[in-house]
């Protein structure tokens, strides 16, 4: 029918063009040694086995794996508790329910880029706010004594803790939306057949609540895998590359020192995880939309 | 709900209360730290989170007045707007024609538009930045025109989608037996009644261009062209001098317009984060 192919006509020449073919090109950089203006030689998956044979891109590997399941479990709990306190405020009327409800979404709405400065400054070896914090309730002797960004282990820390704060209204605003959603005499039959709240939220609002959960964590799972602007903003990688993931190091390998076959092998390493979320994702998506 | 026992609504704002300071704290840090004077600022001995000495706009004064922050304001402002504009469009059309035309791989196309809409940004910008220079667009803030729409036309076509499907196939019936065209029909029938759906995919577009980062960073190099978020991040620190009461401005000044759209439509930004119109 031609008005249908007229009418996706611009959208699939544009996923085309900057989609399909640079995911190609991907491909075809990530099989070459191609440096910034040469195109390079194919050399198979050399690039890919000199990856893994390298000690930077190994820690960044296991970095990007702790930073994704760390955040994301802190998220899914930290949302859920956020989640049913909302939920509790909004059920009861309270004043300022909704205000609160904007407030907390507000670490979400802004860039993330210029809310990981502040955060930058929080953690900022001499004048750290949080340091001061501790110094004052005698957990460390001096603001210096913690130094966030400079020592691997803390700045691996300080990376996810910004993660989570950035995403915890997602959890919580989705995870809220499904609590809403579940009908209220369930736990009123619960109640009266003496369930406990803690029986209550396993047996009714766990299960109910499940189709939500998996979608907003397999969005979330994509998101921190993928994550950049936090790491680029707060530690650049370092320190001595400690803190690199994926596409932190991608950015340094390929567009800083100029290897851009290595680094789009580097991005690629996503491809695999990414294709597994992708797949539950669309059975779940599927079932919902029933294409 | 979890459950009536909680009969005391009190025990509910106690348990907010730690949440609402945890998410807020970094905001009003940067506030309070964006009005300070440097001596203050650089005091161990001050109390941090007031002021002692009276509040200053020095911070924000610099920022206008020896860093191109003005244009890289004018700059996100203008990808913003095109980039939304371009992908509002494209978005209407694909999605009119997946959500009511009939045709040959229109399924398939549905399927890999929302598989293009869970592919991560940094999953293929090297390869992308060649293009752009291919394209003759490096170092411009055109390239971000371009470029944004690649992630915003999957996700506004998904959520368009939906909306358009809840719309009674009667009424744009009516419309095209009384000889509209398809794309009549769209504009007199679909459009209007799909207003808030359109709202939600243009606020979103918008959102996500304003704060988009990756690409920016990369595909743009010199001051006149770059946008907020890499111009505070790049030009406010030179070598080891960190500029704090200016980066803090920045970020303060880069955050207000969302803030503030958000603000006036916030029940189109959570109908359409929970439709699932992430990232």
């Amino acid at each position: 029918m031609a008005t249908a192919y007229a009418f996706v006509a611009p959208a699939v020449t544009l996923l085309v063009v900057l989609v399909g073919y640079p995911f190609l090109l991907a491909l075809y950089l990530s099989a070459s040694d191609a440096v910034v203006g040469d195109m390079g030689r194919f050399v198979g998956l050399g690039q890919f086995a000199r990856l893994l044979r390298q000690e930077i891109f190994q820690q960044t590997l296991r970095n990007t794996g702790i930073y994704t399941t760390t955040a994301v479990v802190a998220k899914v709990v930290l949302g859920m508790a956020l989640a049913l306190v909302l939920a509790g405020l909004g059920r009861h009327r309270l004043p300022g329910s909704r205000l609160i409800r904007a407030a907390i979404l507000l670490p979400w709405i802004v860039p993330t880029a210029l809310s990981t400065v502040a955060w930058k400054w929080m953690f900022e070896p001499q004048f750290s706010v949080i340091n001061w914090v501790l110094v004052r309730l005698g957990a460390i002797a001096y603001v210096s004594d913690l130094q966030w960004l400079g020592e691997a282990h803390l700045a691996r820390a300080a990376v996810i803790i910004v993660n989570v704060w950035r995403g915890i209204p997602f959890f919580a605003i989705n995870l809220l939306a499904g609590l809403l959603s579940i009908p209220d005499d369930l736990y009123e039959a619960a109640e009266t057949d003496g369930a406990t709240a803690f029986t209550r939220f396993w047996l009714i609002t766990v299960p109910l609540l499940r189709p939500v959960l998996a979608t907003v964590v397999l969005f979330s799972l994509i998101m921190t895998i993928s994550d950049f602007n936090i790491v680029y903003v707060l530690t650049r990688g370092g320190p001595i590359n400690s803190t690199h993931l994926l596409a932190t190091l991608a950015h340094q390998t390929g567009l800083i020192t100029g290897e851009i076959g290595r680094g789009a092998a580097t991005s690629l390493f996503m491809l695999p995880f990414l294709m597994v979320i992708v797949f539950y994702q669309m059975r779940l998506m599927r079932r919902k939309w029933e294409w | 709900m979890v459950g009536r026992q909680a009969r005391r609504p009190a025990a509910y704002y106690l348990a907010a209360i730690p949440f609402v300071v945890a998410l807020l704290f970094p905001f009003y840090w940067m506030v309070v730290t964006s009005l300070k004077q440097n001596a203050e600022l650089y005091d161990l001995k001050a109390i941090p989170f007031w002021f002692r000495s009276s509040p200053t706009l020095e911070h924000y004064m610099f920022l206008f007045e020896r860093t191109a922050f003005a244009t890289w304001m004018v700059n996100t402002a203008v990808v913003a707007v095109l980039s939304t504009a371009i992908a509002v469009v494209i978005s209407i059309l694909a999605a009119y024609a997946l959500a009511r035309l009939r045709f040959r791989g229109g399924e398939t196309l549905g399927g890999m538009i929302f598989a293009v809409y869970l592919v991560p940004t940094t999953l293929l910008f090297i390869p992308l930045s060649q293009i752009i220079r291919i394209l003759n667009l490096g170092d411009t803030r055109w390239s971000l025109v371009v470029s944004y729409p690649t992630f915003l036309v999957p996700f506004a076509t998904w959520l368009l989608m939906s909306y358009f499907r809840t719309i009674p196939k009667e009424l744009e019936e009516s419309a095209l037996i009384d000889g509209c065209s398809y794309l009549g029909a769209l504009v007199r029938i679909i459009l209007p009644t799909a207003i808030p759906g359109v709202l939600t995919a243009t606020l979103f577009a918008f959102t996500l261009s304003w704060n988009e980062f990756i690409y920016a960073v990369t595909f743009v190099s010199s001051t006149a062209q770059k946008t907020l978020g890499p111009g505070v991040v790049t030009e406010l620190i030179r070598g080891d001098v960190y500029y704090w009461g200016e980066l803090m401005a920045g970020a303060v000044l880069g955050s207000v317009p969302i803030a503030v759209i958000y603000a006036f439509l916030l029940d189109y930004y959570i109908s359409g984060l929970t439709a699932g119109a992430i990232k």
